[in-house]
């Protein structure tokens, strides 16, 4: 689990099922889809069979994890190559979704961060998700000055991919973006850059 | 006392000046030689003839200017003024407070003439003549809070009380201390609060939100905040953050008590009637330090407190570069002599 003393950093739990929804939407990417499997033991009757689910394998392709969420036999099985990719499959979801829908995410920030987002356009509030983190820390940065977003970004200064800009990493989050901060490092003095440190595997 | 308007610049050469009433009149934040956070929050009442509380809505000479500098701003980047759909009801609640507020305490320069829904508005320092109707947005030129707040100096922020807490769902931001309404709208008080030091810990954040949720229509409450900023500009948004960053190191011995500037923030809060929404203006008044020591009692009182900030204060408000040569510059207006309480000239 992640922890900052950051207010805006999202706290995220431990994934549990919700006995009372009439349907779930089970999102998932990478090493995620082993906080789905962990929900096996405690999950009711014919749960698996009200649920739909999506998957990003990410970095976890190797591992086949798909083929163990597929066997759980759910409503609905879709692998997606990434996380854009996956996410016009889950509008379209939350777009059919009657009351007693329950959303669940799990896996890496970025990917929590865009289902959150996502759902919100829905007017799913983000208190009712269930969340649970897993996996590589990579974060989503918005560059505060073009405002391009550079993906899966491990160290604590990155280059923009947009604007080229140094950016040092800030743990302020931002839900409707579904990004973390990020600010020109050597604004002041162009060229004074600490060196950059691995903080987000 | 007669408002007459400056015409001067927030940025490239920074024609800003501060009259000798300006300056007397100038919200000094520190009551006492040291400075540490707290809920320094009062109600917001009609302070003394010529103060900046003697209208609930200050308009001073900085007035036309200030708008100008506004307008240039949201030309380069509209997204300082944003409103989530929600948020319309309270963005007329807004509207409402100011043109009342502005056209009742100076009406020389602000008229509002009420028919039913069929409003006619009037500012003369900018040459507007509007007639609309209240509850149309397809009547004025733009949506009601941008319309009203590119005539009202200082930044807006509409926060919707929901759920137990402010969510800050909408505002026009173009005079902020470094922080993004892009980034931040639709944040909770926490998690906007999120980057400011030491104050989680202190429970600041807990007393203030309680406070505020109890705020009712007919009764605001006011606070000062500060910083200081280097040039009197008024756009020190992280957005342009490359642009001014560098400003940080032209300071020099000779030129620092000009260029140097204490930023001092009028915060107030305001429960507003339709929406039940919280409109929190954020009024940003700037002056030198050269200005600022014409005042014998806070000449010897800003090198005490910027002596006794914690560390993290300083890096968080940005004067890790500058405040020891600021107090250098300082230490010459202070002669050992005891202040009387209070941030007001003796």
């Amino acid at each position: 689990m992640l922890a900052s003393g950051i207010k805006s950093r999202p706290v995220y739990g431990r994934l549990t099922s919700n006995p009372q929804a009439r349907s779930n939407i089970m999102v998932a990417d990478a090493e995620g889809a082993l906080a789905v499997l962990d929900m096996v033991a405690d999950a009711p009757d014919g749960f698996w069979a009200r649920t739909h689910i999506l998957y990003v394998p990410g970095g976890s392709a190797a591992q086949d994890h798909g083929a163990k969420l597929a066997a759980l036999a759910p409503f609905s099985w879709h692998e997606s190559p990434t996380v854009p990719a996956m996410l016009p499959r889950l509008r379209a979801l939350l777009g059919a979704a009657r009351m007693g829908t329950q959303l669940y995410l799990a896996g890496t920030e970025p990917l929590i961060g865009e289902g959150i987002r996502v759902a919100g356009e829905f007017g799913v509030d983000h208190a009712g998700v269930r969340t649970e983190h897993r996996g590589s820390l990579a974060r989503r940065v918005q560059c505060v000055h073009c405002k391009g977003i550079t993906e899966s970004v491990t160290m604590s200064i990155v280059p923009c991919a947009h604007c080229g800009r140094h950016l040092f990493v800030r743990d302020h989050y931002s839900r409707r973006i579904g990004a973390f901060q990020g600010v020109m490092i050597d604004a002041e003095k162009p060229g004074d850059r600490p060196p950059a440190e691995e903080l987000y595997r | 006392m007669e408002l007459a308007f400056n015409e001067e610049t927030f940025r490239d050469d920074f024609t800003f000046r501060n009259s000798p009433h300006a300056i007397r009149r100038f919200p000094f934040p520190f009551h006492e030689d040291r400075y540490m956070y707290a809920v320094n929050i009062e109600p917001h009442v009609p302070g003394p003839k010529g103060s900046v509380y003697e209208f609930p809505i200050d308009v001073d000479e900085h007035y036309v200017s200030e708008m100008r500098d506004r307008a240039l701003v949201l030309r380069e980047d509209p997204l300082r003024c944003q409103a989530l759909p929600h948020m319309m009801t309270a963005q007329w609640d807004l509207l409402e407070l100011l043109m009342t507020a502005m056209a009742r305490d100076y009406p020389e320069h602000f008229a509002l003439t009420r028919d039913g829904d069929r409003w006619h508005w009037i500012n003369r320092p900018l040459g507007l003549d509007q007639r609309f109707v209240f509850g149309d947005a397809l009547t004025l030129p733009c949506e009601p809070m941008e319309y009203v707040t590119r005539q009202s100096q200082g930044d807006f922020a509409l926060l919707d009380h929901r759920d137990g807490n402010l969510w800050m769902d909408a505002g026009m931001i173009t005079t902020q201390a470094d922080w993004s309404l892009d980034f931040d709208i639709g944040m909770n008080f926490f998690e906007w609060h999120g980057p400011v030091p030491l104050a989680h810990e202190m429970g600041v954040f807990e007393r203030a939100l309680k406070y505020l949720l109890e705020l009712r229509v007919g009764s605001p409450v006011r606070r000062l905040n500060w910083t200081m900023t280097v040039n009197p500009r008024l756009d020190t948004s992280p957005e342009r953050y490359p642009s001014w960053g560098p400003d940080r190191l032209s300071l020099t011995p000779d030129n620092i008590g000009r260029k140097l500037h204490l930023r001092v923030e009028l915060q107030s809060f305001w429960r507003l009637p339709r929406s039940n929404a919280i409109v929190f203006p954020i009024r940003c008044y700037l002056i030198s330090l050269e200005d600022l020591v014409t005042v014998p009692k806070w000449g010897r009182r800003l090198p005490r407190v910027l002596r006794s900030l914690p560390q993290q204060l300083v890096d968080y408000k940005g004067l890790t570069r500058y405040r020891d040569m600021a107090l250098e510059w300082l230490a010459r207006y202070d002669d050992g002599a005891a202040t009387s309480p209070g941030g007001a000239p003796d």
